[in-house]
């Protein structure tokens, strides 16, 4: 700093630009010196024909992994099962989320404890949340049978992760139960924010509850709406951790997840070009989804004038 | 369970309307707390009670045996038990100095891309966030050949460089977001009583967000305890093996030790949830920040 | 200006200095092991092989290291990726050794294998690693899925010896059945996992059908196939096989025979330990026999079952071959093998005999029985098809037997279907 200060010939902007980038330098020496290169290999080799076998050599195919993906309909079922477990998971996440925070925001009594309680299913390591889910999955021993059965619901245990359907279903509450917190308590810190007096004026004027919830309170909660919206797509748009321990894919495909396939693709199968095609094709789209949340929602204002 | 129900009391019908939220409550804890119940319930049961018909919601025998096959020295029934402990003193070595290095490269950063305007700026912050949109399924294999490459498979070090690429570009985010709401007229007046960037940064800007530090440094490390594929692929000793990475081998070729797996799980969500709790007041402003003010 | 690029160009520069790091080489040769957890002998008698194995050798170093079975495959593949590879000697499975051949990733052995070696060894046990007449590492860990029944259940019922056939054994079941005795007598893991495929395997060369037929096309749903799918069929719909079955696997076939609600069960020997012997695990000790797998009458065979063993392969690029064949050689000696069979059954056939035999079954409890039953059962074990692309082509298989088996689909059609997506593998 003290050589720099010698250079009056530097602007202020100048100076701020050295000294910015000197501030960032570390995160960007680790961050790109770490994944730079694999990001740039994963891309390189999704325009070839290339196997994990060594001593061989890739064949270069241009765009070919890319359009036989786009042709493949495992791609388009698989990308199907994908949309409907983002769009079941947030979408039922965003109705209990708000569901909850508004059950907080009423503060009836306990609703300190509920609000601290929430943490729990947000905190628990992924791998204990699977292994949790489908020990009560389990077909001959697990709590959900049992319970069913106690409850007279069914007459006999069922093995739920035998059929594709239902297995999906049961790794998509999975999943709810441990997200749900997040858009809970997204939500309700923002209510908390949330000016009274454009309610109560509402309420003043006649307008009945639901009346104030729609077009009072949810217009102001849109933007927190949006970006726990956005935030929790992407994170279930690229869901793997939770399918491999549940499920692992199965039964017969009926779990496979995007991401999933590219690790079969990659791992199980060998098809190292058309794994690292396949997870340029999911990079685009969660881009896609990140650049409309900066785009929209992120504004770098509040910087010098 | 829609919103349309939940409304602030008018002050008449109060009890009624008391009464039901309270069930409400009831309910949802029910919903949060059977899960983890039963997780706790079958960690203190016998083999033989958890593989019996009807289920035995409250174990007739119940049993500290399989923590203490994992906690106590020497008492161990299998390989995987023996050393869990010692992945948990692994995940604790990696989250921390992940947590640790990424709040200091992350506030520089943060700060640098909040505060100070220069040209690539955005770009930057593009690149970075960028960089979490690939599937990291994808990216262990260049990542292995790399790290294999350096030698350092198979130690904490290459998780820890590993995490950090995945954790920094969120703190940076998280922390961008903190810095935001600090008034531009608190750094303004120290710039005017002449002091440099650097030094606003150090002595008035990080004290201040420091309940953003902290909520940052929880969001870190909970990512870096929680994450499973790049531990399981990238270790193989108990050098450098994570929890989740343990809890997996419970399951063997044929046999799956579920008490093992159960009490394994309960171990491993204690200090990730233990601090959540404890500083379940900075998740809230974290979260706040990040998506109410971001 | 000038120094901004020039402080940029830096740290690009450093992130690609730290990614092209290389490590030279120092020190004895190393071999490193990729071997499992929970599969024969225990870690501690595995690191004192190594121990022995490395003092013997001064100018060699052997570092072992253990994974469990999920991520074996896994963690092979990736480290096939980097050079060296990341390891110098795997376990590898027996449905993996075409793929890992064919890819290249392992070493042929063929021309270290002595004429002495190929006599003595168990040729069910060479059938694991010769892919394509070529050998391409050491049988290891032998296993088979072997024959239960309850006897206390069988007395019972009246019955005196354990079924020789399929159609025997349906008769006693039926009778344990009428008797009130057993709900379901039969108990298999039919579940939509490589499991099904085992049995599947068990039934099919039982009734003197086969996977594949010389040409390596899919001959399972030829007439034999069908017939034996439907015989898997009429048992549960004659309520004698349980019919949770259709979605069991191993440790799930464990449990119910364990607790006594199965007269006969097929597994493999790791079961025969816990239900036998351990009262904590089972509610049927000291009541389980082992006998003869059975097979089909028109089978033309005396016995078939399905052989799940692994074996030790070198990395074909490892810059320690030799080296690594050297301990690969002394962990499968005859000698190292003998004196730790404690957990791990040999596979050389001389172990079997004589006053090696008796060492053999004093080890354990279970070794009385299970060391003989070995011997017997081994020569009728068959391999699954060495084809490359096995864990698709399997999973198309067990797609069609639950499909079948769930009526989902007629026995033929699934079959049939299975065997279309078979054929498009091979291309």
């Amino acid at each position: 700093m003290a050589a720099l200060r010698g250079k009056t010939s530097l602007t202020l902007r100048q100076r701020d630009t050295i000294i910015g980038l000197l501030l960032i330098a570390p995160s960007l020496v680790i961050i790109f010196g770490i994944v730079l290169q694999p990001i740039l290999s994963t891309l390189y080799l999704s325009f070839f024909d290339a196997d994990l076998g060594l001593g061989r050599t890739n064949i270069f195919l241009g765009l070919g992994n890319y359009l036989d993906l786009l042709a493949d309909p495992v791609f388009w079922e698989t990308i199907q099962r994908t949309l409907y477990f983002t769009l079941v998971s947030v979408g039922v996440e965003l109705v209990l989320g708000l569901g909850i925070a508004q059950l907080i925001h009423a503060h009836p009594p306990g609703w300190r404890i509920l609000r601290a309680s929430l943490i729990i299913p947000w905190a628990v390591p992924t791998i204990v949340n699977g292994t949790m889910w489908r020990w009560i999955y389990n077909a001959d021993y697990g709590a959900l049978n049992g319970l069913l059965l106690q409850l007279g619901i069914i007459d006999k245990y069922i093995p739920w992760l035998t059929k594709p359907f239902t297995a999906m279903n049961l790794v998509i509450l999975a999943d709810i139960w441990h997200s749900v917190p997040f858009i809970a308590l997204i939500l309700q810190a923002a209510l908390a924010t949330l000016p009274e007096e454009l309610e109560e004026a509402a309420e003043v004027d006649g307008a009945t509850p639901w009346q104030r919830f729609w077009f009072v309170r949810l217009p102001l909660l849109r933007a927190a709406i949006l970006v726990a919206l956005v935030i929790r797509t992407v994170e279930a748009f690229r869901v793997f951790d939770i399918i491999y321990v549940i499920t692992a894919g199965g039964p017969a495909f009926g779990t496979v997840t995007i991401s999933y396939l590219t690790y079969l693709e990659t791992f199980s199968f060998g098809n190292v070009g058309r794994g690292s095609a396949l997870s340029f094709l999911i990079s685009i789209i969660t881009l896609l989804l990140a650049f409309i949340y900066i785009r929209f929602l992120y504004r770098p204002e509040e910087r010098m004038e | 369970m829609t919103g349309w129900w939940r409304f602030r009391m008018p002050k008449s019908g109060a009890l009624l309307n008391t009464a039901m939220l309270t069930v409400l409550v009831l309910l949802v804890m029910v919903f949060i707390f059977l899960p983890v119940l039963w997780l706790i319930i079958s960690s203190i049961s016998t083999r033989a009670e958890l593989l019996s018909v009807p289920v035995h919601w409250i174990p007739e025998n119940p049993t500290l045996e399989n923590y203490i096959s994992i906690l106590v020295p020497g008492s161990a029934t299998s390989e995987v038990a023996r050393t869990f402990k010692i992945t948990l003193r692994n995940s604790l070595v990696v989250a921390t100095s992940v947590t640790f290095i990424s709040l200091l490269a992350g506030s520089l950063a943060a700060y640098a891309l909040v505060r100070i305007r220069f040209r690539f700026s955005e770009i930057l912050l593009i690149g970075i966030i960028g960089t979490r949109m690939i599937p990291e399924v994808s990216l262990v294999i260049p990542l292995y050949i790399l790290a294999a490459r350096i030698g350092i498979i198979n130690t904490p070090l290459v998780l820890m460089a590993t995490y950090l690429c995945f954790s920094l570009p969120f703190a940076i985010w998280l922390l961008a977001a903190f810095f935001q709401t600090i008034p531009l007229e608190l750094e303004d007046a120290a710039r005017i009583d002449g002091c440099s960037r650097i030094r606003t940064l150090f002595q008035i800007i990080l004290p201040i967000s420091a309940p953003g530090l902290v909520s940052t440094a929880l969001f870190v490390f909970l990512l870096a305890w929680d994450e499973f594929f790049f531990a399981l692929i990238f270790t193989s000793t108990v050098a450098a093996k994570t929890v989740p990475v343990a809890i997996a081998e419970f399951t063997g070729r044929y046999v799956v030790d579920v008490t093992a797996m159960m009490t394994g799980g309960v171990l491993a969500a204690i200090p990730p949830v233990v601090l959540a709790l404890i500083f379940q007041r900075y998740i809230v402003s974290g979260l706040t920040a990040g998506a109410v003010k971001g | 200006m000038k120094t901004v690029l020039r402080l940029f160009a830096f740290v690009i520069v450093l992130s690609l200095i730290l990614a092209g790091c290389q490590q030279a080489e120092q020190g004895p040769a190393t071999v490193r092991v990729l071997a499992m957890e929970q599969a024969g002998p225990t870690v501690d008698e595995m690191n004192s092989i190594v121990a022995e194995f490395n003092e013997e050798n001064p100018n060699v170093e052997v570092v072992i290291e253990y994974v469990s079975y999920d991520a074996l495959h896994d963690k092979i593949t990736t480290a096939m990726a980097s050079s060296p590879p990341a390891y110098d000697v795997f376990l590898v499975d027996d449905i993996w050794y075409a793929e890992f051949a064919d890819a290249g990733y392992i070493w042929d052995v063929s021309d270290k294998i002595t004429p002495e070696m190929q006599e003595n060894i168990f040729d069910a046990a060479w059938d694991i690693t010769v892919v394509q007449g070529k050998t391409y590492g050491m049988p290891w860990l032998l296993d088979q899925k072997y024959f239960y029944y309850n006897e206390e259940i069988l007395n019972q019922a009246g019955i005196t010896e354990p079924p020789k056939t399929w159609e025997e054994m349906v008769e006693q079941a039926k009778v344990i059945k009428d008797q009130g005795i057993v709900e379901y007598p039969i108990v298999w893991s039919w579940g939509q996992y490589e499991a099904a495929i085992c049995d599947w395997v068990t039934l099919l060369y039982g009734n003197g059908g086969s996977l594949v037929d010389d040409a390596g096309n899919p001959a399972f749903n030829d007439a034999k196939g069908v017939e034996t799918l439907t015989w898997m069929l009429q048992s549960i719909d004659d309520g004698i096989t349980n019919p949770a079955s259709v979605s069991y696997v191993e440790e799930d076939v464990r449990n119910v025979f364990s607790q006594g609600k199965a007269a006969f069960a097929t597994n493999w020997v790791y079961m025969y330990d816990l239900v036998n012997f351990n009262e904590d695990e089972s509610q049927v000790t000291g009541k389980i026999k082992m006998s003869l797998m059975p097979a089909f009458e028109g089978g033309g065979v005396v016995s078939a079952t399905q052989d799940g063993s692994m074996g030790f392969s070198i990395a074909a690029e490892s810059p320690a071959k030799e080296v690594a064949w050297d301990y690969i050689e002394y962990l499968t000696s005859e000698d190292v093998q003998n004196r730790y069979s404690a957990h791990l059954l040999p596979i050389w056939k001389t172990s079997f005999q004589g006053e090696q035999l008796e060492t053999l079954m004093g080890y354990t409890e279970s070794n009385k029985t299970t060391v003989p039953m070995f011997s017997e059962q081994f020569p009728y074990s068959y391999v699954r098809p060495k084809v490359t692309f096995y864990p698709e082509a399997s999973k198309a298989l067990q797609l069609a037997l639950q499909e079948a088996l769930t009526k989902s689909k007629s026995p033929q059609q699934a079959l049939d279907d299975a065997a279309t997506k078979w054929v498009s593998f091979m291309e």
